[in-house]
């Protein structure tokens, strides 16, 4: 802890890695707490994996062709709207199965991308990064964009938090109360990938659910309303990935994979220990 | 009489090439206080849905108040069977009566002044708003049925749409009931869709027994030859009583 805190006031990238998982947070509360009461975690997962074509192209195009501007978090948010408005269109307006078309883009996404990176020199760092997460590898740059992609999801996110709860809460109700329904489904499906963009770099497009989900429904046990339980599973998953970042930065553990288990333990704490306290009362 | 507040012509409708609906021809007037009857998969909701524009039909149409369903949506409330609603969604009750605001209030930000006294006003009328800061999955079936009624009743609809308002309900609460349902149809059109005859027959001007074709009578022409007629040889009509003015059936499935 000691150590964590001393190199914290010297290298500008453990300052970046803290700042992106507070960044990473605050989208995850909003847009998880959807996610998790739509029912949408799969389409979520599937937009993550989705996101591999996406930066292992970019990172192609840079190294091989010389396309310096080409960011990898730039390929990132390209493939997971692109994934979004994919599966919004075909879940709203054909009749093709909603999970068959979810699970070919999943596993679409992630070839595209194993063949981009394989072509790629010098790829096995990179792609083991995007799969498990880099957050110790954050630019200055990556950090200016994932706040502008924060501000995106939480400003759209809370301006039409009463439009997103009635079309998560009853989409025919809404639309019969006058509203653009698909619209709105399309646009939670968008702030979602965003959202799972800046999950990626914290904990990688493997572990991405783990992250949008958990802390979601530990805050589920104590709030009463939609806005409670974002503000809760915000402030948790701030605890969670700050944790998993000093819990791992001594023993040199994978950073991702120490803020998932941690999520993961304090989500089994809290179902036992609400199933106890059930069957104590009853 | 007034121009119809619903006209249905020639309507008939298939789902994946299956007839639901066949040859419709409906009209209802302002302020009157009609129930759609008949068995389960017969096309009462369809009905309903058609007239909202949920659903299109695939011959004929549909006017609401002169327009086509979806630009009268402004006009009608709308209570849907609350079966398909996720019991573990965390929300209020006020946050679910306030969703029948939303085609009025502005188009962002949090709900208005406005909004909220109309919300209070419709729970109030359905004897809830103690319940305003409840979850809505820790309701009673009956309770979650009025608080439905009362989103419906929040944009001041000019007409009202009631699927199965009645299911669920404690038998005891039914006159109750009645009594708030004439109370809409004093100042709105009501259409209800109900199963049960006997709740029906007490209360609306007219039945409109729907099992693919559609067939309207007064309340006081339903004989037992028609129910049978409508639900086939299931029903039986076990009651029939002349006490309140107007004919009573109770029917039961057997």
């Amino acid at each position: 802890m000691y150590n964590f805190l001393n190199d914290l006031a010297r290298f500008n990238f453990l300052q970046y890695a803290l700042v992106t998982g507070v960044l990473a947070s605050v989208a995850c509360g909003i847009i998880g707490t959807y996610v998790v009461v739509r029912r949408i975690s799969f389409i979520a997962d599937g937009i993550a994996h989705s996101v591999l074509a996406g930066m292992g192209s970019a990172l192609f195009f840079r190294t091989v062709h010389g396309w310096e501007w080409v960011s990898p978090l730039y390929g990132a948010v390209a493939a997971a709207l692109v994934t979004a408005i994919i599966i919004g269109v075909v879940s709203l307006w054909t009749k093709e199965r909603e999970d068959t078309i979810i699970g070919a883009l999943w596993a679409v996404g992630m070839a595209v991308g194993i063949l981009f990176i394989a072509r790629t020199p010098g790829y096995s760092t990179d792609l083991m990064s995007y799969l498990f997460g880099n957050i110790l590898l954050v630019t200055e740059h990556d950090l200016w964009l994932m706040a502008g992609l924060d501000l995106l999801v939480v400003v759209a996110g809370v301006l039409f938090y009463n439009r997103f709860l009635a079309v998560c809460f009853d989409d025919e109700f809404a639309r019969v109360a006058g509203l653009r329904v698909e619209v709105f489904y399309l646009a939670l499906l968008c702030l979602t990938a965003l959202t799972v963009v800046v999950l990626v770099t914290v904990v990688g497009i493997v572990m991405v659910i783990a992250l949008l989900t958990l802390p979601v429904a530990i805050a589920g046990f104590f709030s009463r309303s939609l806005w409670q339980m974002m503000a809760l599973s915000a402030m948790l998953s701030m605890v969670f990935t700050t944790a998993g970042l000093v819990v791992s930065y001594e023993p040199n553990y994978p950073t991702g994979a120490t803020t998932i288990m941690i999520c993961a333990v304090a989500y089994l704490v809290v179902v036992i220990g609400e199933g106890l306290r059930k069957r104590g009362r009853g | 009489m007034s121009d119809p507040v619903i006209i249905m012509e020639d309507l008939s409708f298939s789902y994946d090439g299956h007839l639901v609906l066949e040859d419709v021809n409906l009209a209802i007037h302002e302020q009157e206080l009609v129930s759609f009857v008949g068995p389960n998969g017969g096309g009462k909701t369809t009905l309903l849905k058609l007239m909202l524009g949920l659903l299109h039909p695939t011959k004929g149409t549909v006017r609401i108040f002169g327009k086509r369903p979806q630009d009268a949506r402004p006009l009608i409330g709308y209570m849907p069977q609350h079966a398909h609603l996720d019991p573990q969604f965390p929300v209020s009750v006020m946050d679910v009566v306030l969703m029948g605001r939303l085609g009025l209030t502005r188009p962002f930000g949090p709900y208005t002044k406005a909004d909220r006294i109309a919300a209070e006003e419709a729970l109030r009328t359905l004897h809830v708003w103690d319940l305003r800061r409840k979850h809505f999955s820790a309701l009673s079936g009956g309770q979650r049925q009025r608080v439905l009624i009362a989103r419906a009743l929040a944009p001041n609809p000019r007409l009202l749409l009631l699927d199965e308002p009645t299911a669920g309900l404690d038998v005891a609460i039914e006159g109750e009931f009645y009594e708030l349902i004439r109370g809409f149809a004093r100042k709105m059109t009501v259409v209800l869709v109900s199963h049960d005859l006997g709740f029906v027959s007490q209360l609306v001007h007219k039945v409109v027994c729907v099992k693919r074709s559609v067939v309207t009578h007064a309340t006081s022409d339903i004989t037992g030859e028609i129910i049978s007629r409508v639900y086939g040889s299931e029903m039986k009509m076990v009651l029939h009583d002349r006490s309140n003015g107007g004919d009573i059936f109770k029917c039961i499935t057997s």
